[in-house]
């Protein structure tokens, strides 16, 4: 069943929120407020947002990379504290021990942000392999680019996905390059749904600037994850406007590319369908927008600024668990 | 106390710790009908089921991350890797993953997975399939590591491994389980810090764990009936965090020591044994310590060339007797 209009229009509130903070992030990263690396999302955020909206947020488990603000926001955690974690302070989503690269929120079933490219796979699959042994009917989301798919965890794990029936949902962005090297140099088969054929389980591609095609796509996806108990591999293919990272002056590709891309962007596409349905009018965005941009300007960067640095008393903290009983021998 | 297999003493905790907790599964290559390679899972896929006892393809690298994943829910694996040689496959997800996910999730998410897997040499297996790893898994912040030399321990620190809330690197020998030891009859749970005092001396302190210290018992044995030299062995069943304080305390008794170790001397158990005598009892010492290690070669095939490449007992003797100018 396809998303109605006032369904559709919340949507877009978020995406406009998610590119919204990205562009935030981009500023604090150029004014050295954030450290390390910086991943943004602009340009793919109807791959997640699609995915979510037919997915149940804060139920189902949700892991993926390193570009991973979004992922985490739209789980239900709160921007100003996946902010604050990006300045690297004590209120961020993980208490400053994790930065940009390793946003986790367990109490929204946000798993996490990493930085080992196909490291997620396993994870997804294990989460998978638990939810089944607890008899739970929540499923594991995986959302991870192209270039993930030329490790061997990929392989592996698709592998294992399939065999053991895990009830895992791997989401393919694929935006055409890993880091800086396109996939046509980079990978001999171009479409990566169809690598997963070799595994002898369920896949499927579709665009991925489109929400409405994302989302049907995905409610089917994750309806069959749920209800059959078994993994299923769904490619989107994207696009992202920013570098792979902060440093990446984006030389290995063009400039028409890039505008021909952005000619489908998401946001304006789905703006234009809700406008053209009557659904919304050019002066309720753009005071949409505004609002957005006051809410991250007045609260959530504020918020990041003024929260207090990590103790730094607390530097061996986390290392292992407080007081665990067993390393000891057991309870006394 | 009933005498027991190594290998039967590390199903025993397996069998109790699964009877105990539904979430308590085993994972590994051939774990399942076939009982394991050395045994240590025998009998549990036809009690607990293919669901719990789960039969792995040759995918270490992943099916660790699958273990840990599913750790991340509650679920608590015990990962078995079949030759510690395959675990440099497995080192991504240990590592990036299960050693760090506490700490860079603040305390959010853990991973209390056990991976137990044997290394060492064990007669010809050659230079892929004799590798003794410790070194590497004690170096990682994060990450437990205990090495077991009885089947005592091995029964007990396979249970307090898979109840500790921390990711365990149980460090086994693939010549030892056979050996026989006595295990309490009753549930034992062993400590996975410290060290044991398995032999009391005063002459000099002899360090060593997992196989070494079969070797420095049996040194000592000799050197006190042949030279009248008693040594102290201290077991190091606990290589992370090495037991500064036990490590002190016996060489503050016995004024001299030697660390025993089947691996390469580089960066491994005796230069940090070293480092602990140098910072924490310089003074106590009445001659400089030693190290017996192995070569640091490649292990090769050939009897002759494998036992000129790893220490054994006499070299421990050796080694001591020129410690005292004998």
């Amino acid at each position: 069943m396809a998303m109605n209009n006032k369904q559709k229009l919340a949507v877009l509130k978020k995406m406009v929120y998610a590119r919204r903070f990205e562009e935030a992030c981009y500023e604090a990263y150029v004014e050295r407020k954030i450290g390390g690396f910086l991943h943004l999302y602009p340009g793919q955020e109807a791959c997640c947002f699609g995915v979510m909206s037919a997915a149940r947020p804060g139920g189902d488990y949700v892991i993926t990379g390193y570009r991973d603000h979004v992922h985490a926001i739209a789980c239900g955690v709160e921007p100003k504290r996946v902010m604050a974690e990006l300045f690297g302070k004590a209120t961020g989503c993980s208490g400053g021990f994790g930065g940009s690269m390793h946003i986790f929120d367990a109490s929204k079933r946000f798993m996490g942000g990493y930085a080992i490219v196909g490291g997620p796979f396993p994870l997804a699959a294990g989460m998978g392999l638990a939810l089944d042994l607890k008899g739970e009917d929540d499923i594991a989301i995986c959302f991870l680019g192209d270039a993930a798919n030329n490790q061997g965890t990929f392989h592996e794990t698709m592998n294992m996905a399939s065999v053991w029936e895990l009830p895992a949902l791997f989401i393919c962005e694929n935006n055409l390059y890993g880091i800086g090297t396109s996939i046509e140099r980079s990978t001999a088969e171009l479409e990566q749904h169809k690598r997963v054929d070799a595994y002898n389980m369920k896949a499927a591609v579709c665009d991925g600037q489109d929400l409405d095609i994302v989302y049907a796509h995905a409610k089917t996806a994750v309806d069959y994850v749920r209800t059959e108990r078994k993994p299923y591999f769904l490619e989107l293919k994207t696009y992202r406007y920013r570098g792979h990272s902060m440093s990446d002056g984006g030389a290995y590709r063009s400039k028409s590319e890039e505008d021909e891309w952005k000619m489908r962007d998401p946001i304006r596409m789905l703006k234009d369908r809700l406008i053209a349905a009557g659904a919304l009018n050019e002066d309720d965005y753009k005071s949409m927008d505004r609002a957005i941009m006051a809410e991250i300007e007045d609260e959530v960067l504020p918020f990041a600024e003024e929260s207090p640095e990590p103790n730094v008393a607390d530097v061996a903290r986390y290392v292992f668990a407080e007081n665990d009983p067993w390393v000891s021998g057991g309870p006394a | 106390m009933a005498e027991m297999l190594f290998w039967e003493a590390l199903r025993r905790a397996q069998d109790e710790e699964m009877a105990n907790d539904p979430l308590v599964l085993v994972m590994g290559e051939d774990v399942g009908k076939a009982g394991g390679t050395y045994k240590a899972t025998q009998g549990l896929w036809d009690k607990y089921g293919e669901k719990r006892v789960i039969v792995t393809p040759i995918s270490e690298g992943s099916f660790t991350g699958i273990a840990i994943g599913a750790s991340f829910l509650g679920v608590r694996p015990v990962i078995e890797i079949m030759s510690v040689n395959f675990a440099w496959l497995a080192m991504d997800q240990l590592f990036n993953t299960a050693a760090k996910i506490r700490y860079m999730s603040a305390g959010q998410l853990q991973a209390p997975i056990v991976m137990r897997s044997p290394g060492g040499t064990a007669h010809q297996l050659g230079a892929q399939h004799s590798a003794r790893m410790e070194k590497v898994f004690m170096g990682i912040a994060g990450l437990r590591v205990v090495t077991p030399s009885t089947p005592k321990q091995a029964y007990g620190m396979l249970k307090s491994a898979i109840r500790c809330n921390d990711p365990v690197f149980i460090n086994e020998h693939e010549r030892m389980y056979g050996i026989r030891g006595e295990v309490p009859d009753a549930e034992y749970f062993h400590p996975l810090e410290g060290s044991e005092v398995s032999r009391e001396g005063s002459d000099i302190t002899l360090f060593g764990y997992n196989i070494s210290t079969h070797w420095n018992l049996e040194a000592a044995e000799i050197l006190s009936r042949d030279h009248g030299i008693e040594a102290e062995v201290v077991d190091l069943y606990c290589l992370a965090p090495l037991d500064r304080d036990g490590i002190v305390a016996s060489v503050s008794k016995t004024h001299r020591a030697l660390i025993s170790e089947e691996a390469e001397a580089p960066v491994g158990v005796g230069s940090e044994v070293m480092a602990i005598l140098n910072e924490g009892c310089f003074f106590e010492l009445d001659a400089p310590p030693r190290r017996v290690s192995a070569l640091n070669v490649p292990v090769p095939y050939n009897h002759h060339l494998e036992a000129a490449a790893i220490p054994d007992t006499a070299w421990v003797v050796k080694a001591v007797l020129e410690m005292f100018g004998k």
